[in-house]
């Protein structure tokens, strides 16, 4: 067993990404999550065969990490909410052009510059593609420090394995909370060779293209059907979520990330009350656990979603449901932390 | 076994070092631990805070409203956490900056002069360490030796002089802790 070390969530990210094979990292500082950008820094600029570049803008660092994933190496930017709306544009590109990488997300309170306290208001714009065009990231929602890092470097994993961007969106709160984390052996994963498409000198052979745009429509039309294959196929192997007493509960709270955490305080208090309250935790948001929630919602006819925004995944968890249950909403949002408290008295309308 | 403390004070007197410390601690006993500091324009010239949670079981919320004990380092953290503390739970507090009573008759008070305490060993920047040992006496969550050796670790490369006085502070506080 790995020595267990007491970490920042923004840190152990850039640990994890390392441990993952990450050694090109692009990116601009914002709080809540400058301190991986300061950890990038400290660790690949003293690393062979590795980048680390501070952009002049997000902007520039998503074409950076765009570039440098077009030669097949792992690449990681990092951002805090309106970082990430400047980057959408070079991630509709990249998922464009089939290359991988990984964008991390650690929200903060919006809309507009906003605040720096933890929030969760961009899961539309993770989870719908975000940029222009018909495309999805591969969206990871960890709710500790250890699943920062597990998830980081699954992210890794997964946006090989499919060729697409993928995205960590944490929050704030995740960012900067310490917890004991482990970097543990990892069982290898068989990826596909990157040899077919990778920018790498094409002396002997015929050039590769990485392009983001077909201007014939036809052409353009059966690109958008391959990668939505991709997208079918992440439905269909990808879905991660944590599901604690579902089977005979009250009623079903769906959180995600650090709300989740935070539900589960709400159930331990709730079962002193003698109130039953399951919790599904969606992990992957895209692909959304739809399968789990369609069917525990045929058996508990009470749903309550909690998130620190003012209602989005509610509208992936209303249309998993499909009419079979009540849908109720609680939500926090400009940085405010729900309460156990609160949660509990909100719930308590429902039953 | 769960605790959960808010330590409070002007940014500046090592609150999250003190938060940091008591973490790492917990987590080489063996326990669950979160620290969580609070971060934003608060910090500058107003006061700094973290909640450090040290549990044996799946630590859940790391957002702690009611904690079970706090730290207070000065006035204004004293005037804010106050009334958050749970019923039977302990306020450690920094006499030396802290002059005005408590309004809570329900939990246990430790009164400490860690600023003068840390005068007299010859540095004010371990009052932090003065009243940590307090607690940790008080409390009984983790070991001093534990601290020691946490101690070390976080401040490992660094003077061993300075590791040696924040020693000192501490078992100064332990003693304080006792008598109370």
């Amino acid at each position: 067993m790995a020595e267990k070390i007491l970490m920042k969530g923004n840190e152990a990210i850039g640990e994890a990404a390392i441990c993952a094979g990450c050694r090109y990292y692009f990116g601009y500082p914002i709080t809540p999550q400058s301190e991986l950008i300061a950890y990038m820094a400290k660790k690949l600029l003293k690393m062979k065969d590795a980048s680390f570049v501070q952009a002049e803008s997000e902007l520039a660092a998503i074409n950076m990490v765009y570039g440098a994933a077009s030669t097949g190496v792992r690449v990681m930017t990092s951002s805090s909410s309106p970082g990430i709306s400047l980057m959408q544009e070079g991630i509709s590109y990249i998922a464009c052009s089939e290359v991988p990488c990984v964008v991390v997300n650690m929200m903060r309170g919006g809309p507009g510059l906003g605040d720096i306290q933890p929030a969760q208001g961009d899961y539309f714009q993770a989870t719908k593609g975000g940029g222009h065009g018909d495309y999805h990231l591969i969206v990871l929602a960890p709710s500790s420090v250890q699943e920062l890092v597990d998830l980081t470097m699954d992210a890794f994993d997964l946006a090989d394995k499919y060729r697409n961007p993928a995205m960590i969106l944490g929050d704030g709160l995740l960012g900067q909370m310490m917890e004991a984390v482990e970097f543990k052996e990892r069982p290898k994963v068989d990826l596909p060779s990157k040899e077919s498409w990778t920018l790498v000198g094409c002396k002997g052979r015929k050039p590769h293209w990485i392009v983001p745009f077909n201007l014939n429509p036809s052409v353009l039309e059966k690109m958008n059907l391959v990668i939505n294959e991709k997208y079918k196929k992440l439905k269909e192997h990808e879905v991660r979520y944590e599901s604690i007493n579902i089977e005979n509960a009250d009623l079903i709270i769906v959180a995600y990330g650090t709300v989740a955490r935070i539900v589960k305080t709400v159930i331990q208090k709730a079962k002193k009350e003698g109130i039953n309250i399951g919790l599904i935790r969606p992990i992957t948001l895209f692909p959304f656990p739809e399968k789990i929630i369609s069917k525990t919602a045929e058996r508990i006819k009470k749903f309550l979603v909690v998130e620190m925004s003012l209602g989005q995944m509610i509208e992936d968890v209303k249309l998993a449901v499909n009419g079979k249950a009540e849908v109720n909403f609680y939500g926090r949002c400009g940085g405010i932390i729900p309460t156990p408290i609160e949660i509990l008295k909100e719930l308590n309308k429902y039953l | 076994m769960l605790e959960e403390v808010i330590i409070a004070g002007f940014g500046g007197q090592g609150v999250m070092l003190m938060g940091r410390l008591l973490a790492y601690a917990g987590m080489l006993e063996g326990k669950n631990v979160a620290w969580m500091p609070s971060y934003g324009p608060e910090m500058r010239g107003g006061t700094a805070n973290c909640t450090v949670i040290i549990s044996s079981e799946e630590i859940a919320s790391p957002v702690v409203p009611y904690p079970k004990s706090i730290i207070v380092m000065n006035k204004p953290s004293l005037d804010k956490f106050e009334a958050t503390v749970q019923k039977d739970g302990l306020i450690i507090l920094n006499e030396s900056l802290i002059d005005q009573k408590v309004n809570r008759d329900d939990v246990a008070i430790v009164r400490v002069p860690a600023n003068d305490i840390a005068n007299q060993l010859g540095n004010l920047r371990v009052a932090n360490m003065v009243a940590l040992g307090a607690y940790i006496k008080k409390s009984g969550v983790v070991k001093l030796k534990t601290i020691f050796k946490a101690l070390e670790k976080t401040l490992a490369g660094r003077n061993q002089k300075l590791i040696d006085l924040n020693k000192k502070a501490l078992k100064q506080g332990e003693e304080l802790g006792k008598e109370c």
